[in-house]
């Protein structure tokens, strides 16, 4: 069995977010990067998998150089290779293109992306990979258990949970429920030595434009103080949000 | 061109989204000076859609045991798309409306927007303002493409009625297999979803365990809210996952969010930023999630919430 996941190098959760350039271009002076939370999910299934299955993992990401990080780190992590498509992720429908391009040559069984990339949150990655590959897809994956050429799947809905299978190969989208924020393995020693001798092959990108482009960014306008209201006055409170607000 | 959207139900009825996506849907086509398609799966009864300025009402019949499926429910979007010369669709923010629109985007040869807020800017090219960064900030994004799907936030636009003269075509779905198969869905139909929700309760570790959700509950009851939970109240097993709001939990775009007992986590805050009036009862002054709030009560949620519950219900009855 021969898994992709596919790895967005995105600012670590707790970054303050900043614009530069006249507001066209995020600020990423003093943030930290990290695999995106809801691809790190993704991984760990995969890596299950190998444990269990045998399955070769390997990880790719559309990036400079500054990504090669992660990438190590998702080796660290146990995923067997790593990809690097050089070119910057414009958008989601560049990145996808580019995914698709290399995936359509490897004949991968299951490739794994993250719901969202939790900085642009476009959420489109898996869904036009998936289509571009002509291959069904599996958003808001929350439980993937594989029976023989079967995969037993599990997709959060609103209110509810969806209960599907599916034959392979196939796209899914991950996130938390996957695997639990429990599960989610820390490099050891060992697995940062091995990291450095695993392949990380740098690909040239598929010539393709982005479908959008960014013409600037702004922040939310600052809010106002909180109004307090003393815990022995509710009616105040239940008053406010009748008249005030106008959401009662 | 025509702009077309994706109408969803639940059981028998057109989802509350999709109305304010109708209404999205009529104020760009009355910009753009053009007919609004809607397009409905397994509906037995659209008539509404007229009140909310739809022109022509594509009703697309399923087969019996078919359920949603993002793979077939997107071709048939896309063949009525482009039977109608459409260059918009409109999908919502729903989990079906997310899940569908980048496949569809693919076969449509169209550029994707999620999370949009309100109008286009404009619509030659396509310039909309979305969320991103987990609603910490707002882009201004143009497209490359001419024909374009656009996926709307809930509750950014609101319901709207106009009355329209509509027409309506009834098809079969177009016949074809899939990889997939949906094979039962365990949904509670009674139960507000976060998504759809005009009010939010959520519950913090400040509530001590699982055992005194009763007050969360009791005040979403009265409230007609859906509930909610911090990420550590979910990574401690006190509810489920899906009740987490968050960063890498679920963004959360009511009216009212009232946050019991959480701190106010940055990543709890980027995930509810979207919901237009915040409520942060705590006992603890210090909170993050005061200087996020509109309104504040400091105090100890086990008096607060019971004495809140029982005045709600008061003015309910009254």
């Amino acid at each position: 069995m021969k898994i992709l996941v596919c790895i967005s190098n995105v600012p670590d959760t707790t970054s303050k977010i900043n614009f530069v350039d006249e507001n066209r271009a995020f600020d990423s002076q003093g943030v930290t990067y990290i695999i995106n939370p809801n691809d790190e999910f993704g991984l760990t299934r995969a890596i299950w998998l190998q444990q269990k299955e045998g399955a070769a993992v390997t990880v790719a990401t559309v990036g400079d150089a500054s990504c090669e990080a992660i990438l190590r780190k998702c080796l660290a992590i146990g995923a067997d290779s790593a990809v690097r498509i050089d070119a910057l992720p414009q958008d989601g429908f560049y990145v996808a293109t580019q995914l698709a391009a290399y995936a359509e040559k490897e004949a991968f069984d299951l490739i794994i992306t993250g719901r969202e990339s939790i900085d642009y949150n476009g959420g489109m990655v898996g869904g036009m990979l998936a289509a571009f590959l002509n291959t069904p897809y599996l958003a808001n994956c929350v439980s993937l258990e594989k029976q023989g050429d079967m995969v037993h799947l599990q997709r959060e809905i609103d209110g509810g949970i969806e209960v599907s299978r599916a034959t392979l190969p196939l796209v899914i989208g991950a996130q938390k429920g996957l695997v639990e924020e429990k599960d989610l393995i820390i490099p050891n020693m060992r697995g940062i030595m091995l990291a450095r001798q695993k392949p990380l092959e740098v690909l040239t990108p598929v010539d393709t434009a982005p479908s959008s482009a960014v013409h600037s960014f702004e922040k939310p306008p600052t809010k106002g103080p909180v109004k307090l209201v003393d815990a022995t006055d509710i009616d105040q409170l239940i008053d406010l949000l009748q008249n005030e607000a106008n959401v009662l | 061109m025509p702009v077309l959207v994706y109408i969803e139900t639940q059981g028998e009825e057109i989802k509350k989204s999709s109305l304010e996506l109708a209404s999205y849907g009529r104020a760009i086509a009355d910009a753009k000076n053009t007919p609004l398609i809607a397009v409905s799966f397994g509906l037995k009864d659209g008539s509404t859609l007229s009140e909310y300025g739809v022109n022509k009402h594509y009703s697309v019949t399923l087969e019996e045991d078919l359920n949603f499926n993002a793979e077939r429910f997107s071709s048939s979007l896309v063949e009525i798309a482009s039977q109608e010369e459409a260059d918009l669709i409109l999908v919502s923010a729903s989990a079906n409306g997310r899940y569908l629109g980048p496949i569809a985007a693919a076969k449509f040869k169209a550029g994707y927007f999620s999370n949009v807020i309100g109008l286009p800017l404009s619509y030659d090219p396509i310039q909309v303002k979305r969320s991103c960064f987990t609603n910490k900030a707002f882009s201004q994004s143009v497209s490359n493409k001419e024909k374009n799907i656009l996926s709307l936030s809930s509750n950014s636009f609101g319901i709207h009625t106009k009355t329209a003269e509509m027409n309506e075509v009834v098809i079969p779905i177009t016949p074809a297999s899939s990889a997939l198969e949906v094979l039962s869905i365990e949904k509670s139909l009674d139960q507000v979803t976060i998504a759809d929700a005009d009010i939010v309760v959520s519950g913090g570790r400040g509530l001590k365990g699982p055992e005194n959700w009763h007050l969360i509950e009791d005040l979403a009851t009265v409230l007609g809210a859906a509930t909610a939970c911090s990420k550590p109240v979910s990574d401690l097993g006190w509810r489920p996952h899906s009740e987490h709001v968050g960063q890498t939990g679920k963004p959360v775009a009511s009216n009212l969010y009232i946050a019991i007992g959480v701190s106010g986590a940055i990543q709890h805050l980027a995930g509810i930023n979207s919901s237009k009036v915040k409520v942060v009862i705590n006992s603890d002054p210090e909170a993050p999630f005061f200087k996020a709030a509109d309104y504040g009560v400091v105090g100890d949620a086990f008096e607060v919430v019971p004495e809140l519950i029982s005045k709600l219900k008061a003015l309910k009855e009254a």
